[in-house]
């Protein structure tokens, strides 16, 4: 084997080492984009609404994911602690998706709709006034701090560019739709729920305010994980099943 | 590079054929033969496992099954219903008999104890506590004290549907929000504050309190009653006792009557199955407040 014209040229080595590297990738990569099976076909997933996503932004900006995994794994332990396993399609609208392998808090993918909105508030300003045992460090910062929400319309644009489906009138009402979810029985906010089935529109007991913060988004983002597929309508066999 | 094979004189080994700045060799020493072998190995222990389990994506939009049938989702679907068999005699008497006769059978009663205390610790504990003591704003469980009754029936169905929860059958009640909404100014939420707390003898300001009941009798009655003994029905809790669900300070009552408060309990119909909400209710019935 002449090995010799690779080791006198540095620049020949490189481009042959990342033609190498390219094929692994691409073999391991590449047939996921094609093979059907990779997203299931399920009802009712949506993209999130703009304060669930600037909510999102806040969950990823504080680390969340450093201790919490949204991913339940197909274990019988982990199906009957958490729920139902993740589905590819639950995260297909996550840049970046927040899978995890790292626990030191309980997996959150479907931690939607199962504690109040006033749990979570209160829970994450100081968790260990609910939880004695929890070692989650508090966040009181996110009640005091309004939520910087002038940039979710250009965000939701990029979303959609990497393939969120937000429609024309979801990223025209962004702004108006950011303040419906905190306005409980308000028109806005049934008309946000015509566009985002299923949003949950934040309730904490002495609201005055009609700004959000940023616990108000953030809330928003955890009461809706794992809650948009419709799972009576899941078909767990056939090519769902691998 | 030249291709006459050269041997180091001092190790008497072999070299590459290299040669730098006339006489730098470089000793040809090949991987370890175990090392080689295992690397073999290996490669055929993946072409195996390429055939035994799913591996390879194929261009019609699928991949490769594997001869064993291997499947993540089938094995865990099998390991679940495969353990809810063997326990199914007893899931399936707990899910066709009424409540109130699985408290009167020692053997179902301890069974859906033992499963609902393993169902608290994950799902009730966040609010109501490890030991379902409850803290400011989630009620104590153990106490004789119900806001929605304490009987099994009443407690399976504030598990299943909740308390103002998103549920359509949900336990719904609202509170005025006196203060927020300015029907009461401070100075008579303070004085309906120390009404409330002169009913359980609580009370610091004996003319406050007796402005504050003239209050009572226009805005708290219909929900608290003339005695402040509360309403089930409604969830209106009994005023009369010291068992106070925020606080018993006076500061609490009034940030109560200011915001009307109104609690949410989840609804935990479709999240858990109804052998287990059952067994809860078994469970949340024998901590000791049960009716």
């Amino acid at each position: 084997m002449k090995h010799e014209v690779f080791e006198k040229n540095s620049i020949l080595l490189l481009v042959g080492i990342l033609v190498m590297v390219s094929i692994g990738g691409m073999v391991q990569i590449l047939p996921l984009f094609w093979v059907d099976s990779t997203i299931e076909k399920v009802r009712g997933m949506r993209p999130y609404t703009p304060l669930e996503q600037a909510g999102r932004d806040i969950y990823i900006r504080e680390g969340c994911y450093n201790c919490h995994s949204q991913m339940i794994r197909t274990l019988r332990d982990e199906v009957e602690r958490y729920g139902h396993y993740s589905l590819a399609a639950e995260s297909m609208y996550d840049h970046p998706f927040q899978w995890g392998s790292k626990r030191t808090g309980p997996d959150l993918a479907r931690v939607g709709a199962k504690y109040s909105d006033q749990w979570h508030g209160e829970h994450l300003t100081n968790p260990r006034a609910l939880v004695p045992e929890s070692i989650m460090p508090g966040y009181p910062w996110l009640a005091r701090t309004p939520l910087q929400y002038a940039d979710i319309t250009e965000r939701m644009k990029t979303l959609r560019m990497v393939g969120v489906p937000y429609t024309d009138a979801m990223i025209q009402n962004a702004m108006k739709d950011v303040k419906a979810q905190i306005d409980p029985e308000s028109r806005a906010a049934r008309e946000l729920l015509t566009r985002y089935p299923k949003a949950k529109v934040v309730r904490f007991d002495s609201r005055t305010v009609t700004e959000p913060s940023e616990l108000d988004a953030l809330v928003a983002y955890l009461q809706i994980l794992g809650q948009m597929v419709d799972f009576t309508s899941f078909d767990a066999a056939g090519p769902n099943l691998r | 590079m030249s291709n006459e094979r050269h041997v180091d004189q001092v190790t008497g080994v072999e070299t590459t054929g290299h040669v730098w700045d006339d006489d730098i060799r470089e000793l040809n020493k090949p991987l370890p033969r175990w090392w080689l072998l295992s690397f073999y190995a290996c490669i055929l222990w993946a072409v195996g496992y390429w055939i035994a389990y799913p591996a390879w994506p194929v261009i019609a939009g699928g991949y490769t099954k594997g001869v064993l049938g291997y499947s993540q989702r089938a094995t865990v679907a099998r390991e679940v219903a495969t353990a809810s068999q063997a326990q199914s005699g007893l899931r399936e008497q707990i899910a066709k008999t009424p409540i109130g006769d699985i408290l009167k059978s020692p053997d179902l009663a301890r069974f859906a104890d033992a499963a609902g205390r393993q169902s608290f610790a994950e799902n009730c504990a966040p609010c109501h506590g490890r030991g379902a003591q409850g803290s400011p704003g989630y009620p104590n469980l153990r106490d004789d004290d119900w806001l929605w009754g304490g009987k099994p029936e009443d407690i399976m169905q504030t598990l299943r549907f909740g308390i103002r929860s998103e549920h359509k059958q949900t336990r719904t009640s609202q509170m005025p929000r006196y203060g927020l909404e300015k029907l009461l100014d401070d100075a008579q939420i303070n004085d309906v504050a120390e009404h409330v707390l002169s009913l359980s003898g609580t009370n610091t300001d004996k003319g406050a309190a007796t402005r504050g009941a003239v209050i009572y009798k226009e805005q708290c009655v219909t929900c608290h009653g003339d005695e402040g003994k509360g309403k089930q029905e409604q969830g209106a809790p009994n005023l009369t006792d010291k068992i106070w669900l925020y606080g018993s300070s006076k500061d609490a009552v009034m940030q109560s009557i200011r915001t009307g408060r109104g609690g949410v309990m989840p609804a935990w119909e479709g999240r858990l199955d109804p052998v287990t909400i059952k067994s809860l209710a078994v469970y949340v019935h024998s901590l000791g407040g049960g009716q």
